[in-house]
């Protein structure tokens, strides 16, 4: 149904306030495209490039008392409270090509402002509370007398983290990672303020979405985007069950 | 050769035992609450006390003098905990062999094999530790802390989360560890029948001291040592040989030092040393010989010592032969008996007083 508009030169096709009237082209412009593999990669590096500082800082929440302990807490869930655009200006603050670390890194050839570097490490940091809250939560359902026991049977502190602690926490790690990962995929308020919106550099899935929907004509690639986040959300989530379902069978739970 | 002395206050609980003890097995006694626990964390290194020494066959593992502490993983002491503590990603396999690995660069012990037949755990190598019995982790946890070539073996109340049956199931494998494995062993246990059957030397623990230490046979005569329901437990360690089979009324004949004893068919052969418990509470006294008794064991002895209790029970010990038995009675017969040091008595056991918790076997 045409939008009711009645002005001469009404054309539904691309008229913003018109539903779509043909069936929906499934296949996506090379813009599309460029976008949905940005946001791959994106969130692909930021997950992985907050795994391991993801893994010391839930050890460290989870396992020791030190001073600070609650300020580290408490900075690790900020991104989580804060508007998600305050998290992209204090970002921008911080690394941009003039900011506080992003003047120093740029002479080293390090540059986040307007890359798509910028994009990953923004969804990093948006990232990190879930992923450090899902991992922290293994390490503690981690029993600590089977620690004991290897440490009797010979294990050094560091070969009990690899061969007892890591593996027996390895569900809620790859939760956190695919936790992380849906997130980056999703990032749009710290990673538009801080990297801005460039199409095939820092214009993931949900800033296509978004741009796609203030242009006239745009329906059809939003919906299209659309229902690809959905898919991969899904999908995320489905095997983050999955490989919690195979650890915790394989420990015989 | 086992040293240990500790001083270790938590909170309101001061554990302060010092003991040495030379020989297999060791066992450390007392009910829970005793401080046994803490004792077996500060010998295995998971407890750093406040004063304490540790020295296994000649090392110092602990000095907290001489500022002295190896750590846990260094300390080559296979620890067998009450609650198996297997790892649960590991198979049964990889969970024998995980000490092991930690151990490759220092030679010696028992193979896998060797571990996995005296154990009886050959058939669940490649299971999960989910899938086995309590009394199945049991053994698979001692296989691991002896397959770790371990200098000591520390086992803190192995059986005390099984039931009776799995206990009867696990207690002769022990028993052949000690005999078989050579690795020293610290036994820890609130269970007068276990201890008895394994132990060379015992400590008992009361509160956080150490309120006896000495060889088993010795201890186990004591019945003030141990806690309340097990005051009956207590009673002569006799060691004795296997002297014939009956077949048909299903009796073996045991002799040695107190005279000769009836029990029950062992199954064991001819000539086979075991330890027999004669608990206290079985043993009657009598003045003249009995006429027609059911009661098979008729000992001869002089008493030698009566030692009345708080209660209404009177200890009476009898010299028979070479050996001496302990009885208890209640004071009112020690009293109408005039049961007094020096007059002969006869010392009489009923032959079902004897059963698997009171004869083990034991390779001298």
């Amino acid at each position: 149904m045409p939008c009711g508009a009645w002005t001469p030169g009404h054309d539904p096709p691309s008229c913003r306030f018109c539903p779509p009237q043909r069936a929906l082209p499934l296949f996506l412009t090379p813009d599309e495209w460029s976008a949905l593999r940005l946001s791959l990669l994106v969130a692909g590096v930021a997950t992985l490039a907050s795994l391991l500082p993801g893994l010391a800082v839930a050890y460290l929440l989870a396992r020791r008392d030190f001073r600070g302990r609650a300020l580290v807490d408490g900075l690790v869930h900020l991104p989580l409270i804060l508007p998600p655009v305050v998290t992209g200006y204090l970002l921008l603050l911080a690394f941009g090509r003039r900011g506080l670390f992003g003047a120093a890194l740029a002479e080293i050839g390090i540059v986040f402002s307007f890359r798509w570097t910028g994009a990953a490490l923004a969804c990093a940091v948006m990232g990190f509370p879930l992923m450090v809250r899902a991992m922290r939560l293994s390490f503690e359902a981690v029993d600590r007398k089977l620690e004991q026991a290897a440490g009797t049977l010979g294990a050094s502190p560091a070969a009990v983290f690899l061969v007892v602690t890591l593996p027996l926490a390895l569900p809620g790690i790859l939760a956190g990672a695919v936790l992380a990962f849906a997130k980056a995929m999703g990032e749009f308020g710290a990673t538009i303020t801080f990297v801005s919106n460039i199409p095939g550099e820092t214009q993931t899935l949900p800033s296509a979405i978004y741009t796609l929907t203030q242009v006239p004509g745009g329906e059809a690639g939003a919906l299209r985007l659309a229902l690809i986040s959905v898919a991969l959300s899904m999908a995320a989530l489905l095997a983050s069950e999955w490989l919690a379902r195979r650890a915790r069978r394989r420990l015989g739970a | 050769m086992i040293e240990v002395a500790v001083r270790h206050a938590r909170g309101a609980f001061v554990l302060d035992a010092a003991f040495t003890a030379e020989g297999r097995v060791t066992a450390l006694f007392g009910r829970s609450g005793s401080g046994k626990s803490t004792l077996v964390e500060v010998i295995a290194g998971l407890v750093r006390p406040q004063h304490g020494r540790v020295v296994v066959d000649g090392v110092t593992l602990l000095d907290t003098g001489a500022g002295v502490r190896v750590p846990v993983h260094r300390r080559q002491i296979g620890t067998v905990f009450q609650d198996a503590r297997l790892m649960p990603h590991l198979s049964v396999r990889q969970n024998l062999l995980f000490g092991r690995f930690f151990a490759r660069h220092r030679p010696g012990g028992p193979s896998l094999e060797a571990v996995a037949d005296l154990l009886g755990i050959a058939a669940l190598l490649e299971r999960r530790p989910a899938g086995l019995s309590g009394g199945e982790r049991q053994r698979v946890a001692i296989g691991r802390a002896l397959l770790a070539r371990p200098r000591l073996l520390l086992m803190d109340e192995p059986l005390s989360a099984l039931d009776e049956g799995r206990k009867a199931e696990i207690l002769p494998y022990v028993a052949r560890l000690r005999d078989e494995a050579r690795v020293p062993i610290v036994y820890v246990s609130h269970a007068v029948a276990e201890v008895a059957r394994l132990a060379d030397t015992v400590v008992v623990l009361e509160e956080g001291r150490m309120t006896a230490c000495g060889p088993a046979a010795e201890i186990l005569r004591r019945g003030g040592l141990f806690p309340g329901r097990e005051t009956g437990e207590a009673g002569a360690l006799l060691q004795l040989r296997v002297a014939a089979h009956d077949d048909v009324f299903g009796l073996t004949r045991l002799d040695g030092a107190p005279g000769r004893l009836t029990v029950p068919r062992l199954a064991l052969p001819v000539g086979a040393s075991v330890r027999v418990r004669v608990r206290a509470r079985d043993v009657l006294v009598a003045r003249e010989t009995p006429r027609a008794l059911s009661a098979r064991n008729v000992l001869p002895g002089l008493v030698t010592a009566i030692t009345p209790g708080d209660g209404p029970h009177a200890r009476v010990e009898i010299a028979c032969g070479d050996a001496s038995l302990v009885a208890q009675v209640t004071r009112l017969a020690a009293h109408e008996l005039a049961l007094a040091p020096g007059l002969p008595v006869l010392a009489i056991v009923k032959s079902v007083a004897f059963d698997e918790e009171t004869i083990g076997v034991v390779e001298i």
